[in-house]
């Protein structure tokens, strides 16, 4: 953990001041004139608008500090044993998903979520019950941290009637309504609009039909990735969100990765967080690889939505340490053997392009090109997608060079994997828990092996769970499936033959 | 009766105190008896009564949509709601119908009943990902946790002279996926009934309106109008007995239809209609009943030929009355070619009345030939 975190209490207040005092009623209001008919009446004319960039703020991305950190956050013990346990649920879960996928057990798409533990936990943890969940295909993580019992997770994965979706749903559909987890969507965006529908539902309850919680409104999470932050839905959610102050966050989970593009490639402008202010609310950066940070945030803003006061997005900037999915080589994130200096780029190039143009005259294409393939497959530096691109289409200096450039460019990637490494959430938070003085080594280490019993005893439950019945394949296509306006006593609530028959008079 | 007297004793409040003085039973009389008249109402004034009913009825119902609310509704159905239920309950939401049909869906996860309303179905094509796959597979998916109590109203197929993008029917889109319903309303009591079940009902709902039907008058008693009035989803009805020849028509095609069977019954012969109401589930019961009795078959819609209502009626009826059947079933539809803009053009791209008649008197007299 850095000495100087990140504390969120107050990045929203130069914003409330602004407003010309114009804040929303606190909650509980059951006031006549609620604070939901007001902003929806008002249609955006005299709505209290962030104009500037001080709603913007970012613990990682140097010359965007909003306010400078003090202190550490403040956590106790229970409750950093509680993150640490949560944590290391989900990546001895998801690895063991890996081992059961290899041997078969698990099928078809699986998405992992090692390295990113921290972002979920950070935010769910500090959810209610009452409180919404709605994430993406890499769903297996939120819905732990939700409280979806291990067993019925990995049941699921297996395909088992015990799983917590009965195995109609999978790895990509998790679904639990006693947890308020709500999906588990395939498409990227699907989940945002639903999420915002969550929280619509959460102000509708308290507004119209009167039906407070105890705490204020209940809050929804949505979860989803840098890529889906180019889609349309977004945007569109992010307007409607701020349009109606539904009690919802919006976090990225921006992992530098949407399969194979890399976020840089795919965004004009790839500070996500920035995409807030221009629809009038909070947009937050914060270091996705620290729990604890993202438990600072994650307050703010979910105490925030609860009081009424609108929408937030935060970006939390984190990593995947596995591939896409169980079935994506990862080569495009492929660590390099050696990092080399520039210069040997450069003299590589000019190698290349001397032996090549040497070749040119003498040989026929199609061994000019294995040639160069040979030769960039050897420095094992390039990936294959520069070798189309550049080497052979024409064998001049300045394409040696282009391509020279652009393994520079990538160059830095070949550090990543290694850099996010070393910020492994987990190990970071048991550092910092054994430098507070908040447990002990072993009790750690107690707590790991609980955890893998927990997960052991969830494989043990799923392979030994029946399949579905085959009955069950045709359930639950309806609610209700005979509907159709039958009453309680069986018969159609409208069995009049006038109805169903006639003779027209045209 | 009451316009006349006041023309002859002049308006004014002297009039109510001297009516009430003396003819008090008289009035009374005069007035139930007017009531006790067929009505009339337009299908928009039905969806309008519907929607009002519901929304009073059940506090977690509310409408979503484009220039549902201050505008009164793209074609006035949901006029006057605005003013009586807040804008709370009657939503005017941006020009994004991928979002607003989601947070509808995501409403309706939560247990509140939404109507979403698209200004036409066509551009529900913006929202189908929202439609398909978290509305109509979400209570599968979930094996059950969760329903989603939504409805999906708006005109549909063809209005006149409004282009290839503006035309299209979706009957058959939407009748393709399981864990829909799909309805088609034709007239005003089918509007009212079936627009009441689909906002009971616990499922996503496909409420396929048409823009040409809205200001049609119907007859409608009074069982239709009391409050409770509910039709069945998945039942078809007969609203014209015949003997020779089955037409199935569905929204505005059933109109068609029924005018077909007049000119028809002129010339000897009797046509059964039915109008499906309910794409999906489809009343396969009824149709195959019907075709048993009269023993041949015309399917009618406005929609594309290919992959339409019409191929899956005859699958159908293939499957349970084959032997029934003594002429191949026919099948009326709109050109397959997207709508185009020229008046000419366009009434040939759809089915008219004239092309029942001609198809009809072929299968009869070919079957006469046999």
């Amino acid at each position: 953990m850095a000495a100087a975190s990140f504390t969120a209490a107050k990045f929203l207040a130069p914003v409330a001041a602004r407003s010309g005092g114009e804040k929303a009623p606190p909650l509980p209001a059951g006031a006549s004139s609620s604070s939901f008919a007001r902003a929806m009446r008002r249609g955006g004319a005299h709505h209290p608008r962030l104009r500037t960039a001080l709603a913007v703020s970012s613990d990682v991305l140097a010359g965007n500090k909003a306010q400078a950190a003090a202190a550490n956050p403040a956590v106790t013990r229970e409750e950093a044993l509680e993150l640490y346990e949560d944590m290391v649920l989900g990546r001895v879960f998801e690895d063991m998903c890996a081992q059961m996928y290899y041997r078969g057990k698990m099928f078809g798409f699986v998405h992992l979520y090692n390295g990113q533990e921290a972002v979920s936990t950070g935010f769910i943890k500090y959810l209610n019950q009452a409180d919404c969940v709605v994430s993406t295909y890499r769903d297996h993580v939120h819905a732990l941290s939700k409280g979806v019992p291990a067993r019925s997770v990995m049941a699921e994965l297996f395909g088992k009637a015990t799983g917590c979706c009965r195995g109609q749903g999978g790895s990509m559909h998790m679904f639990s309504a006693p947890h308020n987890l709500l999906g588990g969507f395939a498409f990227i965006g699907e989940g945002i609009p639903v999420a915002t529908g969550a929280a619509f539902a959460a102000k509708y309850r308290h507004e119209v039909l009167k039906q407070s919680g105890p705490d204020g409104l209940d809050v929804t999470v949505a979860f989803f990735g840098d890529g889906t932050c180019n889609n349309g839905q977004f945007f569109e959610c992010l307007n409607m969100a701020q349009l109606w102050k539904l009690p919802i966050i919006f976090v990225v989970e921006n992992n530098l990765w949407a399969i194979g593009m890399s976020h840089l490639r795919a965004t004009s402008d790839p500070e996500i967080f920035k995409k807030g202010p221009a629809f009038g609310m909070p947009g937050v950066h914060v270091d996705g690889m620290d729990v604890l940070k993202v438990r600072e945030v994650a307050k703010e803003a979910i105490d925030r939505a609860r009081r009424g006061e609108g929408p937030t997005l935060v970006e939390c900037e984190t990593y995947r340490f596995r591939g896409h999915s169980l079935a994506d080589p990862d080569e495009l994130r492929k660590p390099g053997k050696d990092y080399f200096p520039v210069s040997f780029y450069f003299f590589a190039s000019l190698v290349k392009f001397l032996v090549l143009t040497r070749l040119s005259g003498e040989m026929e294409n199609g061994i000019k090109a294995s040639l160069a393939k040979f030769a960039v497959v050897w420095y094992s530096v390039v990936p294959i997608e520069l070798v189309n691109e550049t080497l052979l289409s024409d064998f001049s200096f300045l394409s040696s060079l282009h391509s020279s450039y652009l393994i520079c460019q990538h160059s830095d990637r070949y550090d990543e994997k290694s850099h996010y490494a070393a910020r492994d959430p987990i190990t970071a938070l048991k550092k910092y828990i054994i430098e507070e003085n908040l447990g002990t080594e072993s009790e750690l280490k107690s707590i790991e092996k609980k955890i893998e019993d927990v997960v052991e005893e969830a494989v043990e439950f799923a392979d030994a769970s029946p399949h579905p019945p085959r009955s069950q394949l045709l359930e639950n296509v309806f609610a209700d499936p005979k509907g159709f306006g039958i009453g309680p006593d069986g018969k159609y609530r409208c069995e009049d033959p006038k109805f169903t028959q006639g003779t027209a008079q045209v | 009766m009451l316009g006349a007297a006041r023309r002859q004793l002049g308006s004014g409040p002297m009039l109510g105190q001297v009516l009430r003085r003396l003819r008090p039973a008289a009035v009374a009389e005069a007035t139930r008896g007017y009531s006790a008249a067929a009505k009339e109402m337009t299908v928009r004034d039905a969806l309008n009564s519907a929607l009002d009913e519901e929304m009073s009825a059940d506090p977690s119902v509310f409408l979503m949509g484009e220039e549902v609310g201050e505008y009164q509704g793209a074609y006035k159905i949901s006029k006057g709601l605005l003013d009586k239920y807040g804008p709370d309950r009657v939503l005017d939401t941006p020009i994004t119908e991928a979002g607003f049909t989601g947070i509808g869906v995501g409403a309706a996860y939560q247990g509140l009943r939404p109507i979403v309303e698209f200004m036409t179905f066509n551009f529900s094509m913006q929202a189908i990902d929202h439609i398909i796959n978290s509305a109509a597979k979400s209570n599968y998916m979930s094996a059950g946790q969760i329903s989603v109590p939504i409805v999906f109203r708006g005109p549909n197929g063809a209005a006149a002279g409004v282009g290839a993008q503006h035309s299209q029917c979706y009957a058959a889109w939407y009748a393709h996926v399981p864990g829909l319903k799909v309805l088609t309303p034709y007239s005003a009591e089918d509007a009212r009934g079936l627009l009441k079940a689909a906002i009971r009902d616990p499922d996503p709902v496909i409420f396929l309106e048409n823009e040409l039907l809205y200001g049609e008058s119907f007859p409608v008693s009074a069982e239709v109008l009391d409050s409770s009035f509910c039709l069945p989803i998945g039942k078809a009805k007969i609203e014209r007995e015949g003997k020779d020849v089955t037409i199935t028509a569905f929204s505005k095609m059933v109109g068609y239809a029924l005018q077909a069977a007049e000119i028809l019954s002129k010339e000897g012969i009797s046509a059964e209609v039915i109008n499906l109401r309910s794409i999906r589930p489809l009343d396969r019961a009824a149709i195959n009943a019907s075709v048993r009795k009269t023993n041949r078959l015309v399917t009618v819609e406005e929609g594309f030929p290919q992959h339409g209502v019409g191929s899956e009626i005859c699958m159908s009826v293939v499957e349970d009355s084959f032997e029934y059947l003594d002429a191949p079933v026919e099948r009326i539809a709109g050109a397959d070619v997207p709508m185009p803009y020229a008046a000419n053009l366009e009434r040939m791209a759809v089915p008219q009345v004239s092309s029942f008649s001609s198809i009809l008197n072929f299968l009869l007299a070919l079957a006469h030939t046999v």
